[in-house]
């Protein structure tokens, strides 16, 4: 097999406070091989948008990676010097954010926006950069990118904005691509081209994608595997169809039971009971045992390390119980 | 915030019998209030806040106590002394006693005049903000509650009387009052002029947050209900609209009270203030300021110096308040 | 957009016209110009006479006209000090005031700008620590207390400037100006930090607001992520954004730094507008005042109008961004 493009070895991610330190990122660790979609999946506050700032350098202060290490095909890239980092920063690993609509700096041209970037990362001048970024434009499919070029962010529509911000996340032919819930702030009907827009580019390209959402629908249809995570670990990873079909994780499977299908009967959404536990209040053992339904005594000593089930990877002692017994 | 304490109490009341309980609760709802809110915690954290308390506390208590702690009156031409003048402070070579910090050229003792200064500085502030506070105040009721044509009016006057910058305001009130009443004003007299030159630049901003609470306030149900039932419209406006806005009308007053002191002490020093036989800070600076060629540099050196520590504690307070009563300015 | 231009000039001349009526009030009311004008021995028939001579005697409205119409063409009757056509003392004045305003003004943008910068990209550095006590200083010391403080550094113990006046000038037409001399030069330092003092940390706070919001924006972040350099980013994104705010701001308080200078101008015997006023109230000198208080409000209204138009040409959306308390 060949050395995947992105490789997080028990990545932690601290932020420090006056008061106490936070863990937000607890010890995960996973790969996305090149050409592969990796979709992370959790409630807000899992530590999904931490991984993939923490992965691309940006975090901030009081934050820190506080162990781990992160290898970009085979570099090290955790602990470069910040200049180091920068270059590496939309040369590539490209980052796609949340909301089209504040991702853009109002007061440029889309064009200069995308020339400057092009130049930063390329010796292209600038008529060359200029040529680069209406052809990136015609790429990510905005119409007429020759006229709208000399546009302010203002004067796109949100779907088209976001097309933007993604031709500037590839403007450099980034390794990987981090695509930081890139659907959430768009109408529905946008959503889908936006997704299969990402799909396309990291198939021409090669791109590895970490696609990070709260919609298990949206990975479901992109994502090569799935990885779910909860309270700053990874519950759950795996092929998208084995994790879907079959859900090892008790909080996977109220994940899937969640996915509303249209088959399914809409009565039997299943909720999972509470909600996810402040950064300052993680319970000892496992972090869901409060609100799993199968917890016993161990899952609240002693904290589950992944467990490797056929495809799937579970952090959860009820396979490791189970595992023993068949071994047995 | 304060609701977040009431479970512990709760907890504390409910073992004690029915009797204290309502003693405790009653206790509880002041002296509770005082020290256990947000208000509180916040200021015992800030050691700078702490200190410019201190420090203003300490000047109004000097400046009551002036008659009690001066030397001599520096107001009363009989004690002085031209055999005394410019004498340098206490630590110089020249030094001599009593004078602490030395004397200026009318043989008046500088620390005893900075003691009777401030009390003429701190007076025309209070009583500037108190009457600006009051003014703007009751404008701001009306414009609210009447609206209309009075509140078109109010509310235009602030406009274009907040474009100008206020000591320009009191500087020409201050000018048009001397010129009704010529050169016959006492001391007395011009320290009101200074009031109510002061309280007119102020009021604005007393009026805008006022009619905002009121007009927040105004369609509430409770106020309509105290309409039914008979309430006069002046009783409804100060007992429940006046409450919620106090937390902005207290910062406000703070920080005025720095600009009022500002204010007269820059009207002092221009010599359109307090005249040199009732002198305030700012007029002893101005006195000094003349002497600062000659080498008595404390003449304007102390004045100058109490002046700018007052303003600075009053400030520190007042953005120490305006933080704690405003959260979401943080 | 018209419309909104002409309703802002009719309010513009609105407030021209209240400011006319405390102007002529100030003028005709407070005060008997008649006394002012004679000797103590005059007869009471002669001031009858003077008093017809002036047009005292029409009715108050006809007055008002009449002395509108003349501040219209900049004619503000006779100092009462000076003997001279007030407008004469104002226009021989002005340059001063002018000159020292915008050095100030330029001094402080300069200043306010790299200040405010610097403490919001170094936010923990000692350098900021001190910038944010220079400012707090700076908004609460009174401006003559500054003035006096220079004074005695630089000319009382250091010797290094002037401490009063213009040094010297050279006439271009009727305007007077000290920009073209070292000693006119040198005088205007003091003064000009003094004046610009408080405008400088108004910028400066505001700059480091500004620049803290901005930093904390997605397109901030995002620029970031492309691996953008810092230097493109802070002063490229970061500091543009914040400019136009500041260049409003400071545009509005132009107005202010003429009020202001009355003090500094009194401080350093500086011979402009602003010294001219303080006299002309120490004195009773009312002719002066009611046409300085003519004059500054004239800059004043059309300052805000300039802004108020250039708000709308340049965004709508900034209006309400500016208008929020500082």
């Amino acid at each position: 097999m060949t050395e995947p493009v992105l490789s997080v070895r028990n990545l932690q991610v601290e932020f420090v406070t006056r008061r106490n330190t936070l863990r937000a990122i607890d010890g995960i660790s996973f790969e996305i091989a090149k050409g592969e979609v990796l979709g992370v999946v959790g409630e807000s506050g899992a530590g999904k948008s931490v991984t993939g700032l923490a992965i691309i350098g940006l975090i901030d202060r009081p934050g820190r990676i506080a162990g781990g290490s992160i290898y970009l095909s085979g570099m090290r890239i955790d602990d470069l010097p910040p200049q180091e980092m920068r270059r590496i920063r939309g040369k590539r690993i490209g980052m796609i954010f949340q909301d089209p609509l504040t991702s853009l700096n109002p007061l440029y041209r889309i064009g200069d926006q995308l020339v400057e970037t092009i130049r930063t990362h390329t010796n292209l001048s600038e008529q060359g950069a200029r040529k680069r970024a209406i052809d990136l434009l015609a790429e990510v499919g905005i119409p007429a990118p020759d006229k709208r070029i000399d546009a302010y962010p203002h004067e796109f529509s949100g779907g088209m904005r976001q097309r933007v911000v993604i031709a500037l996340a590839i403007c450099a032919e980034p390794e990987l691509i981090i695509a930081d819930e890139p659907t959430t702030a768009l109408d529905v009907s946008v959503q889908a081209q936006i997704i299969s827009l990402i799909k396309r580019l990291g198939r021409d390209h090669g791109t590895a994608v970490m696609l990070v959402t709260h919609d298990m629908g949206v990975i479901a249809e992109t994502s090569d595997r799935v990885a779910v995570m909860y309270s700053g670990r990874i519950a759950e990873i795996g092929p998208v169809r084995d994790v879907v079909q079959n859900p090892l994780h008790p909080y996977a499977k109220g994940l899937m039971g969640a996915i509303p299908t249209l088959v399914g009967d809409a009565a039997r959404l299943v909720q999972i009971p509470g909600s996810m536990p402040r950064l300052s209040a993680i319970p000892p053992g496992c972090a869901f045992n409060p609100r799993c339904a199968f917890a016993f005594d161990r899952c609240r000593i002693e904290r589950p390390e992944p467990i490797r089930r056929g495809t799937q990877a579970v952090a959860c002692h009820l396979y490791d119980a189970a595992g023993k017994e068949s071994a047995a | 915030m304060s609701d977040a304490i009431v479970p512990h109490k709760a907890d504390v009341t409910h073992q004690s019998d029915a009797g204290t309980r309502r003693a405790r609760l009653q206790y509880g709802r002041w002296l509770g209030r005082a020290f256990e809110s947000d208000l509180f915690y916040s200021f015992r954290r800030s050691r700078v806040t702490m200190i410019a308390a201190a420090v203003t506390a300490l000047f109004f208590l000097v400046a009551i106590f002036a008659p009690f702690i001066a030397v001599q009156n520096p107001f009363d031409p009989a004690q002085l002394e031209l055999m005394n003048s410019r004498i340098a402070p206490l630590w110089t070579a020249d030094g001599q006693a009593p004078f602490l910090l030395g004397t200026d050229e009318q043989g008046r003792d500088v620390f005893s005049a900075i003691l009777y200064g401030l009390r003429i500085s701190l007076a025309v502030g209070v009583l500037g903000v108190l009457f600006s506070g009051t003014l703007g105040i009751a404008l701001g009721l009306i414009a609210g509650y009447v609206g209309g044509a009075v509140d078109g009016l109010i509310m235009r006057i602030a406009d274009v009387q907040l474009t100008f910058p206020a000591i320009l305001i009191a500087l020409l009130i201050d000018g048009v009052v001397k010129s009704l009443f010529g050169n016959r004003l006492d001391a007395a007299s011009t320290l009101g002029v200074l009031v109510f030159a002061i309280g007119l630049s102020f009021w604005v901003q007393y009026a805008r947050t006022v009619r905002g609470s009121v007009m927040i306030e105004k369609n509430k149900d409770y106020v309509a209900a105290a309409q039914l039932i008979g309430l006069p419209a002046p009783v409804i406006m100060l007992r429940h609209v006046l409450p919620n806005a106090m937390g902005p009308i207290l910062v406000i007053a703070t920080i005025n009270l720095a600009l009022a002191i500002i204010t007269e002490a820059t009207l002092s020093f221009l010599g359109a203030g307090m005249p040199d036989t009732m002198p305030s800070l700012g007029t002893l600076i101005r006195i000094g300021n003349n002497y600062l060629f000659s080498g008595e540099w404390w003449i304007v050196a102390f004045p100058g110096f109490v002046l700018a520590a007052l303003i600075l504690s009053i400030n520190l307070l007042g953005d120490w308040l305006r933080d704690a009563l405003n959260p979401k300015l943080r | 957009m018209l419309a909104f231009t002409l309703r802002r000039a009719m309010q513009a001349v609105g407030v021209m016209i209240a400011v006319g009526i405390i102007s002529f009030s100030m003028f005709r009311f407070a005060g008997d110009p008649v006394n002012q004008m004679v000797a103590i021995d005059t007869s009471a028939a002669q001031r009858a006479e003077i008093r017809k001579s002036l047009g005292l005697d029409d009715p108050v409205v006809v007055q008002f006209a009449r002395y509108f119409g003349n501040a219209m063409q900049f004619k503000f009757g006779v100092s009462y000090q000076f003997r001279q056509p007030v407008a004469d003392l104002l226009k021989e004045r002005m340059p001063a005031t002018l000159e020292l305003a915008i050095c100030a003004t330029i001094l402080a943008i300069v200043f306010g700008i790299l200040m405010g910068v610097y403490s919001a990209l170094r936010r923990d550095t000692f350098v900021t620590k001190i910038l944010q006590a220079i400012s707090l200083i700076g908004i609460s010391l009174p401006t003559f207390l500054i003035g006096i403080l220079l004074i005695y550094l630089f000319a009382v113990v250091l010797g290094w400037l002037p401490s009063f006046g213009r040094g010297d000038v050279v006439q271009i037409g009727w305007w007077k100006t000290g920009l073209l001399t070292a000693s006119g030069l040198k005088a205007l330092i003091m003064p000009s930090i003094t004046l610009g003092l408080f405008q400088m940390t108004l910028i400066m706070r505001l700059v480091r607001a500004e620049m803290l919001e901005v930093l904390r924006t997605d397109y901030i972040r995002f620029a970031r992520a492309r691996g953008l350099t810092t230097s493109a980013i802070h002063f490229g994104h970061a500091l543009k954004n914040t400019l136009v705010p500041v260049i409003t701001v400071t545009g509005l308080q132009f107005g202010s730094v003429i009020a202001f200078a009355i003090i500094t101008e009194s401080v350093f015997q500086w011979p402009g507008m602003g010294l001219l006023f303080v006299q002309a109230v120490q004195n009773v000198d009312i002719p002066i005042m009611a046409a300085y208080l003519l004059m500054v409000s004239l800059i004043f209204v059309t300052i805000n109008l300039v802004v108020d138009i250039l708000y709308t040409v340049v965004d709508p959306r900034l209006r309400a961004t500016i208008s929020r308390p500082a």
